[in-house]
């Protein structure tokens, strides 16, 4: 099982789903009416790295992290 | 390392702290960047969530490009409540010449910016509300979104 969770802004909480790569993350969370407004917005991490491609590969006990636009300071 | 506190920062302890631990490494220039939060669209304050995993990663990257040229970089940011007039961010530059630390510390104010993974809410009567138009979306955003 991988575990999503979904950081700052973004009121929902940690999911799990069964995944082979970040591609089968996102056809579940695209189906997530609560995510509409945010799937486009935000960058993705797994394991605390950022990464670029839906072919990330995800093993059992991995972490997928939805960052969303951000404004420190 | 980051420095991470709960509320606002402690802004003249923290600049004569890092003054004092540096005062012996040689540098010629030392350039604090402090931010404050003003009074504007009747806010109360700031509010701050922090992912601290990502933050570091990304803070200890900036470390390691400075450190070739003898700069070394110092951070500290608040979590939660920061009410007007109070501070929520100080970022340093210590350098042996003052050009490297003026060209870094607009970088790297600048990057932080735009990829630190910190997220701002204003807090107006009594809400805590998000600041979603001015945030910017991290270099990368719109992955899941995308066919790629």
């Amino acid at each position: 099982m991988v575990t999503i969770e979904f950081l700052g802004p973004i009121q929902k909480a940690a999911i799990t789903m069964e995944a082979a790569s970040l591609r089968d993350v996102a056809e579940v969370l695209k189906q997530d009416s609560e995510l509409a407004q945010w799937i486009e917005s935000c960058a993705v991490a797994v394991n605390d790295t950022l990464v670029g491609s839906l072919d990330t590969p995800l093993k059992s006990g991995d972490k997928v992290s939805l960052l969303p636009p951000v404004c420190g300071g | 390392m980051v420095e991470l506190y709960e509320g606002s920062l402690n802004v003249p302890e923290i600049l004569t702290r890092w003054y004092a631990d540096e005062a012996e490494h040689n540098y010629g220039a030392y350039i604090p960047f402090v931010g404050t939060v003003r009074e504007e669209d009747g806010i109360e304050g700031l509010s701050f969530d922090v992912y601290e995993p990502i933050l570091t990663a990304w803070f200890e990257a900036w470390v390691a490009k400075a450190a070739p040229m003898g700069a070394t970089l110092k951070m500290a940011h608040s979590r939660g409540d920061v009410l007007v007039h109070e501070s929520s961010y100080i970022a340093a530059v210590f350098s042996p010449k003052r050009r490297v630390a003026l060209e870094t510390i607009e970088k790297f104010v600048e990057d932080f910016k735009a990829s630190a993974p910190i997220w701002k809410y204003d807090l107006k009567n009594g809400a805590r509300i998000y600041a979603a138009e001015r945030s910017t979306p991290i270099s990368g955003a719109g992955l899941l979104g995308s066919n790629e």
